[in-house]
């Protein structure tokens, strides 16, 4: 199954992401190795050189580990990964916020909703 | 030296039209340039003077410090508008036959790719339909091991199931030291595996980028901000 993008936005920064998910959702759990660039891009159907710099931007974020002989593996550290488990968190929830300040919302409303279905979900 | 294509001045004239003119380029290894342009707008005739299947009016071109001749095909693997292959050869000869032809030719890879595209090798040329037989010589291209691969309209003639089968040959075959030039004018198939594109128009050269740079700049696809470049 190929990947799915939006052509409008930088292709590296969209597989960065992807990617993130997959740690995050632990497809690739804590020091796993991540199937090479080659395979990736393959899987993704993109450049190897695109899959490459998505990799190197999530080496610079702290999530990828490289070793020189080894390949690549996810952190260890599970901190960096609580730390973009919670940037990603916060990141998404400004941005439900922000639509529902569209809808002229006001705070307490919004939290009143969102108190309210969380209240009514079973698990 | 790392560019493996550069062009300085480069013209070609085909009578009084002027089908490109003043193009400088220069292509860096290990990427896969997508060379865009509506019809008409020098692609094909680029792509031949690099194979010295033309000669240049003005200017000059170089594939890695070579003028076209037999070390600059020696490096080059190229996929023609047209197919030259003999019809009533089967696929398992012309594999051969590439095979005697380029010392860079990889017997293995050609096979397990017509593999992959379910061609029987007993199969004659003629017997494919249009769109195999582009797939079949795609493979043995792709199968050569080269420095620089220069394919015209290679997903022009295909549906867009085989258009997938060439875009995951020609990742999969690619090698890190090795460059990719892919010239069509369907952008929006192609742009997710391109590093750099070029926009040639009415024989000029109107744009040279790397894609992401378009992406994060413009906020635009490729293929918009083409459309935009081009419109009539």
């Amino acid at each position: 199954m190929p990947w799915v993008f939006d052509p409008h936005r930088p292709l590296y920064l969209q597989l960065a992401e992807k990617i993130e998910a997959f740690i995050l959702a632990g497809t690739y759990p804590a020091g796993a190795k991540i199937p090479s660039v080659r395979d990736l891009a393959k899987e993704a159907a993109v450049n190897p050189n695109t899959m490459q710099r998505a990799l190197a931007k999530l080496e610079e974020d702290g999530l990828v580990i490289t070793q020189r002989t080894s390949g690549r593996f996810v952190t260890e550290d599970k901190k960096e990964i609580a730390k973009a488990r919670n940037r990603l968190a916060q990141e998404e929830a400004m941005q439900f916020i922000m639509k529902m300040q569209k809808l002229e919302l006001k705070k307490e409303e919004i939290q009143a909703i969102i108190n309210k279905m969380l209240g009514e979900m079973k698990v | 030296m790392k560019a493996v294509l550069t062009a300085k001045g480069l013209g070609k004239d085909f009578g009084r039209k002027r089908v490109l003119k003043n193009i400088d380029l220069e292509l860096e290894k290990g990427k896969i340039i997508g060379l865009l342009g509506p019809n008409a707008s020098g692609k094909t005739t680029f792509l031949k003077l690099a194979n010295g299947l033309l000669t240049p009016t003005a200017g000059e071109i170089r594939i890695a410090g070579f003028a076209p001749g037999p070390e600059s095909k020696k490096m080059v693997s190229y996929l023609p508008e047209k197919t030259y292959l003999n019809e009533w050869m089967r696929t398992e000869q012309l594999v051969e036959f590439f095979a005697d032809f380029y010392e860079d030719f990889n017997v293995d890879r050609a096979h397990d790719m017509l593999k992959r595209l379910q061609v029987d090798p007993r199969d004659k040329l003629k017997t494919l339909s249009k769109g195999t037989k582009e797939k079949v010589q795609l493979c043995l291209v792709m199968a050569r091991e080269a420095e620089l691969y220069l394919l015209d309209e290679p997903i022009g003639g295909v549906d867009p199931a085989a258009r997938d089968f060439i875009l995951e040959t020609i990742i999969s075959n690619y090698r890190e030291d090795s460059t990719i030039v892919i010239s069509t004018h369907l952008i929006a198939d192609i742009e997710k595996v391109l590093d750099y594109v070029i926009f040639l128009k009415e024989g000029e050269i109107v744009l040279a980028s790397p894609v992401d740079e378009i992406r994060e700049k413009e906020g635009k696809s490729v293929d918009t901000l083409f459309r935009e470049v081009f419109k009539c």
